[in-house]
C-alpha cells in the first residue's frame, strides 16, 4: 500500500510533528515501505483466531489503595516552561 | 414521557444516548500512590507517573477495580473478567502522556439495565451499553491570565467509570431521571460521591432528532454538561437547533459542542474536530485485568439493597405511595432514618412525619439530615404518643417544634408543658357546657341553621383547653348537645 501525500500530512499533524512539503513527499515512500512490511502479516489466515492484547500469559500485579507517592510539585515542576503559583503555565489554550 | 419538538414541518422525536463520568471513592489514582483528595494546592498530589516522566509505568489500583465491578453489579450489569486497558491519544497540554489509559473493545462492565421514574409517576427502563475505567485528566485554567493557561495536575490520573448508556432516553425529564438514578445508585454502592459541583461527576450529551419513528439523525455530543439543570437546557436548545437546521434545509454536523451555561447555548468545539481520531491500541505497559467469577460473587454479597428494591419494599411492606417511598429512598441515609422511625409504629404517619415536617424544618433552617437536632429514636417517640392519643396531631407540631430548637425529648416537653391531651369526657363535657353557656346567641343561630357555626364552637373549646381536648371527643359532644 503507497500513503498519499494528505495522508502522510493528517499522521504528521496528529502526531503534531511540522513537516514541510519537501519532507512529506520524502516521507511518502518510507512511510509506505513500512506499511507494506507490516502487511505481510495480513497473508497469515487469523479466522477464528481473538484479537490477542498481550503475549504473556499472567495477571496483573495489583496495588493497594494507599496514598505513598505525590507531594513532589517541585520535582513535577521541574522541567515546566513557566510557572506561577504552583502550576504549569502554557499558551492559552482556550476555544 | 416522550416530549416533541414542533418543526414548521411536523413533529420531531429527540433520541438521547449519555456518557457519565464518574470519579470513583478511593484514597490514590487509578495507576500511581498520589492522593485524590479534592482541593488541594496546583500540582502536590501529582507522582512522577501522573506527570508522565519518562519510564515510569503504571500500577492498577486494585479498590478501583472492585469499586468498578460493584458498580456493574449495581447497574444490574455482566461483569467481564477479563478486560484490556487501551491508549487513547490526543494532545491537550493537561493531559501530560499525550494519550489517555482507557478500555476500548473489551471494557470491564458490559451491558445492564436501570429503571427511571418520571414526573408523571411511571417508570422506563434505559439500557447501559458499558461501564470502563479510565484515567481522568488534569484541569486546565483560562481565567488567571490574557495570554496563558494554567495547568493543575492533581486530577490527573484520578479513576473514573465512564457509563455509557443505549440511546433510549427521548426528553429533558428522562435525561435529568437517569442522571438523578444513576447518582443515587452510585451513593448508595459508595462508589463515587455523586458531587457534581465539585466535578466528581460530569456528563457528556449525545443528541440527535428525527421524524416520529424514522431514521435516526445525525448526532452532535455535547459536553460540559455539570448539572441537572445543564442537562435539561442543553437538551432544550440543542434539539430545537437541529430541527431549525434540518427544516432550513441545512445538515446537522456530527461534531463535538460545548454547554455554555451562563449564555445558554451550545457551540462547536472546532479544535476538537480532528483529534477525534484516537487510534486507540492495547497500552503495552499493562497486562489484560483478569479475576475470577468467585471473586465477583464475593462482590455481590455485599451489595447493599439499592434504590430501586427499597422502594419497593417500602410500597409493598408500609403501604406507601410511590411518591413518598421515593422521597424517602432519595439518599440512603434519609431511607435509614425512616426506617428507625417508623420501626414499631404507624408507617403511613412516620413517613408524613418525616417528609413533611422533618425535611421542611431542615430544608427551612438550611441543615441536613445528619445535622438534624431529632434523632430518628426521638421522632419515633413523638410519633408514639400521637397514635396512642396522648397527645393530639395538632399538639405534636408544637412539640416538635420545641424539639427541633432544644433537642428535648418529646414525652420530656409533653410533661414540662401539661400538653397530654384530655380525653376524660366529663373534663372535656364541662368545657363544652361552658362554651355553649357563654355564647347563647350562637346557639340559637346554629339552632336556626346556621351550620357554619360549628366551626367557631369547636375553635372556643379547643382554645378554653388550649389544644389539649381529644378533637373526636368535642365533636362528639358538641353534636350531641347542640342537636338536643
Amino acid at each position: 500500500m503507497s500513503l498519499d501525500k494528505e495522508s502522510v500530512k493528517k499522521v504528521a499533524s496528529l502526531a503534531r510533528i511540522r513537516m514541510s512539503d519537501e519532507e512529506l513527499e520524502r516521507m511518502m515512500p518510507q512511510l509506505s515501505k513500512i506499511i507494506g512490511f507490516v502487511e505481510q502479516l495480513a497473508e497469515v489466515n487469523t479466522d477464528n483466531v481473538e484479537p490477542l492484547a498481550n503475549v504473556v500469559d499472567i495477571t496483573p500485579e495489583l496495588r493497594k489503595d494507599v496514598v505513598n507517592d505525590g507531594d513532589c510539585a517541585d520535582k513535577v515542576l521541574k522541567n515546566a516552561p513557566e510557572e506561577i503559583q504552583g502550576y504549569f503555565v502554557v499558551p492559552k489554550v482556550v476555544e | 414521557m416522550a416530549q416533541m419538538v414542533q418543526g414548521e414541518t411536523g413533529d420531531w422525536e429527540i433520541v438521547i444516548g449519555m456518557e457519565i463520568h464518574a470519579q470513583i471513592s478511593v484514597e490514590s489514582k487509578l495507576f500511581s500512590g498520589a492522593s485524590t483528595t479534592f482541593g488541594a494546592a496546583p500540582n502536590t498530589q501529582v507522582s512522577l507517573v501522573d506527570a508522565a516522566m519518562p519510564g515510569m509505568l503504571p500500577v492498577l489500583n486494585e479498590k478501583c477495580v472492585e469499586q468498578a465491578v460493584r458498580t456493574g453489579l449495581g447497574l444490574g450489569s455482566k461483569i467481564n473478567t477479563y478486560s484490556v486497558f487501551a491508549r487513547k491519544n490526543y494532545f491537550y497540554p493537561d493531559l501530560p502522556q499525550g494519550y489517555q489509559i482507557s478500555q476500548f473493545e473489551d471494557p470491564i462492565v458490559g451491558k445492564g439495565e436501570i429503571e427511571i421514574d418520571l414526573p408523571d409517576g411511571s417508570v422506563k427502563n434505559i439500557g447501559i451499553t458499558r461501564l470502563h475505567l479510565e484515567q481522568d485528566a488534569g484541569k486546565s485554567v483560562h481565567d488567571q491570565h490574557p495570554k496563558k493557561t494554567y495547568v493543575d495536575l492533581n486530577r490527573s490520573g484520578c479513576a473514573l467509570m465512564e457509563i455509557v448508556s443505549e440511546p433510549d432516553i427521548s426528553s429533558p425529564e428522562e435525561a435529568t431521571a437517569y442522571l438523578s438514578k444513576i447518582r443515587m445508585i452510585l451513593r448508595y454502592l459508595e462508589t463515587c460521591d455523586g458531587n457534581m459541583d465539585e466535578g466528581s461527576m460530569r456528563a457528556d450529551v449525545n443528541i440527535s432528532v428525527r421524524k416520529l419513528g424514522g431514521e435516526l439523525g445525525t448526532r452532535a455530543e455535547i459536553k460540559n454538561v455539570n448539572s441537572l439543570k445543564a442537562v435539561q437546557q442543553c437538551i432544550e436548545f440543542e434539539a430545537r437547533r437541529q430541527v431549525d437546521l434540518i427544516e432550513d434545509g441545512q445538515a446537522v454536523v456530527q461534531e463535538t459542542r460545548l454547554w455554555d451555561p451562563v449564555k445558554l447555548e451550545t457551540r462547536s468545539m472546532r479544535s476538537k474536530e480532528e483529534a477525534h481520531d484516537y487510534r486507540y491500541f492495547p497500552d503495552p505497559d499493562l497486562l489484560p485485568l483478569t479475576f475470577e467469577q468467585s471473586w465477583v460473587d464475593e462482590i455481590k454479597q455485599t451489595l447493599p439493597e439499592l434504590p430501586d428494591q427499597k422502594k419497593h419494599r417500602f410500597m409493598n411492606d408500609f403501604s406507601l405511595s410511590r411518591y413518598d417511598a421515593g422521597v424517602l429512598i432519595a439518599e440512603r441515609s434519609r431511607a435509614d432514618y425512616y426506617e428507625d422511625v417508623a420501626q414499631g409504629r404507624d408507617a403511613k404517619l412516620a413517613a408524613n412525619w418525616v417528609i413533611n415536617e422533618l425535611l421542611g424544618i431542615l430544608r427551612k433552617n438550611d441543615k441536613t439530615l445528619e445535622e438534624s437536632p431529632i434523632s430518628a429514636e426521638q421522632l419515633g417517640e413523638l410519633i408514639a404518643l400521637i397514635s396512642d392519643d396522648t397527645i393530639s396531631g395538632k399538639i405534636a407540631k408544637d412539640v416538635f417544634a420545641e424539639m427541633f430548637t432544644s433537642g428535648k425529648n418529646a414525652a420530656t416537653i409533653v410533661d414540662e408543658k401539661g400538653l397530654k391531651q384530655v380525653t376524660d369526657t366529663s373534663a372535656i363535657e364541662a368545657i363544652v357546657d361552658e362554651v355553649l353557656a357563654e355564647n347563647p346567641d350562637n346557639v340559637e343561630a346554629y339552632k336556626g341553621g346556621k351550620d357554619k357555626l360549628f366551626g367557631f364552637f369547636v375553635g372556643q373549646v379547643m382554645k378554653k383547653s388550649q389544644g389539649k381536648a381529644n378533637p373526636g371527643a368535642v365533636n362528639k359532644l358538641l353534636k350531641e348537645k347542640l342537636s338536643s
